[in-house]
């Protein structure tokens, strides 16, 4: 199918942009970056937006930049940008190891980091990478920039903290000294993943004094697992603690399940995913002291 | 609601400039307003890669991606592969490999080896199977579409025969209906 027919601004400035979308808010506006996302949904018009707001041309939001050691990535850098700056191996190496996890290399010519963050898949990558990481969602709306906090950002499937008024122009990283690892299952290597683990753990003392666990595919948002965090701090590396945390974060999940995969199947998933996950991260940490 | 917007593309190598509704497909935009049909389209949403041509140089979905969006680009479609009758060394590497049986998934995979090869000119085929993945084929089962890949990989090395950059198509398109 082909999408049905709808208006299209191309504004050179975030101020046009927002004042697009509230000069058009009763015509179901949507801001559009690489529209890998999109424009499948609109081809199949799942999604039928009457006003597309193109960010192509607005000046600034292709720019990856450090500020101190916080990686700031604008709204429209490509996927494949990111993959392969220096900078993201430096400042978020979780971000570009998931990275290499999205789809396909033409699907990450095109799209964005920060657009499939704001598409809020739940089965998605970087939104769980987001969440591990703590990062910083910009949300730029007539009365000019506000900083949501990843964990308060994802609210349910494709829905997220954003006003309708807002664009989200930049996600901030923080910097985390320790070690890093994204893993997924999915049935074949760029499709859907069934299950993915973003993992970052930080060692001092021979014993883990931070770690930061998210889960995509096993809820309607990206999930924080807290509990295997906590099971993980003030213990030493080893499969002890390992096993801790896979017990501790994924007693409390409840995936629903789909023709992909039932319930209980995506809980086995996510304990092996987690349990490599976070071995991977701290053996990276272990090299990194 | 006919909202026209007005777009150039450099469309191998020839520059046009049409008027197209935002919601036109590039895909649909290269076969019907531009005449070449070389371009196939698939699934319509992204993943089997049929529709794959390259912009600025770096494959794309042309089926997920709106013609409006690539305004001011330059986009290569399997049209530019082969000069007159002489087939560039990737298609005649898919010929004589036999890497195609209905072909429906062709224009995609030679575009994305084209890129491939541009990025890493010697890959391994455990590179090339990899890289490949990103494209769809239900008849060969992959292993003579690597093959013609690794096959076509020394002779555009080798560069005597072809000039990757030209990107002039062989057949001229015929202009924009408009």
């Amino acid at each position: 199918m082909k999408p049905p027919p709808f208006r299209y601004s191309a504004p050179t400035t975030v101020s046009d942009a927002v004042a697009l979308l509230v000069e058009h808010a009763d015509d179901d506006p949507r801001v559009l970056a690489g529209g890998q996302s999109l424009v499948p949904l609109m081809n199949f018009r799942l999604a039928q937006p009457g006003h597309l707001i193109d960010l192509r041309r607005v000046t600034g939001l292709d720019t990856l930049r450090l500020e101190d050691d916080v990686l700031v990535i604008g709204a429209m850098v490509r996927q494949s940008t990111a993959e392969r700056s220096p900078d993201v191996a430096l400042a978020a190496p979780l971000l570009a190891e998931a990275l290499g996890h999205v789809a396909h290399p033409p699907i990450r010519h095109s799209g964005t980091v920060v657009g499939s963050i704001a598409h809020a898949d739940p089965a998605a990558e970087l939104p769980a990478v987001a969440l591990a990481a703590d990062a910083e969602m910009v949300a730029t709306g007539p009365g000019g920039a506000r900083r949501i906090p990843a964990a308060e950002f994802f609210l349910g499937p494709f829905t997220t903290a954003l006003e309708p008024d807002e664009i989200l122009t930049e996600v901030r990283f923080p910097p985390f000294p320790g070690g890093h690892a994204f893993v997924e299952f999915a049935r074949t290597h760029g499709n859907f993943a069934i299950v993915g683990v973003a993992a970052l753990v930080a060692l001092a003392g021979g014993e883990v004094t931070r770690a930061a666990v998210a889960v995509s595919g096993m809820g309607p948002t990206p999930l924080r697992l807290t509990a295997a965090e906590e099971a993980l701090v003030g213990r030493a590396p080893g499969a002890a603690a390992i096993e801790a945390a896979v017990d501790a974060g994924t007693a409390g999940l409840a995936p629903a399940g789909d023709l992909h995969a039932g319930a209980e199947t995506r809980i086995d998933i996510a304990r092996a995913c987690l349990r490599r996950g976070i071995e991977g991260a701290l053996a990276r940490a272990l090299d990194r002291r | 609601m006919r909202d026209l917007h007005e777009i150039t593309l450099t469309v191998n190598g020839r520059e046009h400039t049409l008027a197209v509704e935002p919601r036109r497909l590039l895909v649909d935009v290269l076969r019907e307003d531009l005449g070449l049909p070389g371009t196939h389209i698939g699934c319509e949403h992204g993943v089997c890669g049929t529709c794959t041509v390259l912009l600025d140089g770096a494959s794309i979905r042309s089926c997920s991606t709106l013609a409006v969006q690539v305004d001011g680009r330059s986009v290569r479609t399997v049209e530019s592969l082969a000069s007159g009758p002489d087939l560039h060394p990737l298609q005649e590497e898919f010929w004589d490999k036999q890497g195609l049986q209905c072909g429906y998934c062709t224009p995609g995979m030679l575009m994305r080896a084209v890129e491939i090869l541009e990025q890493e000119p010697d890959p391994t085929p455990e590179q090339v199977r990899e890289e490949i993945a990103s494209n769809l084929c239900r008849c060969t089962g992959y292993q003579y579409i690597v093959e013609a890949v690794l096959a076509a990989a020394p002779r555009l090395r080798g560069g005597q025969q072809w000039d990757p950059t030209a990107g002039t198509a062989a057949t001229v398109p015929t202009e924009a209906k408009a």
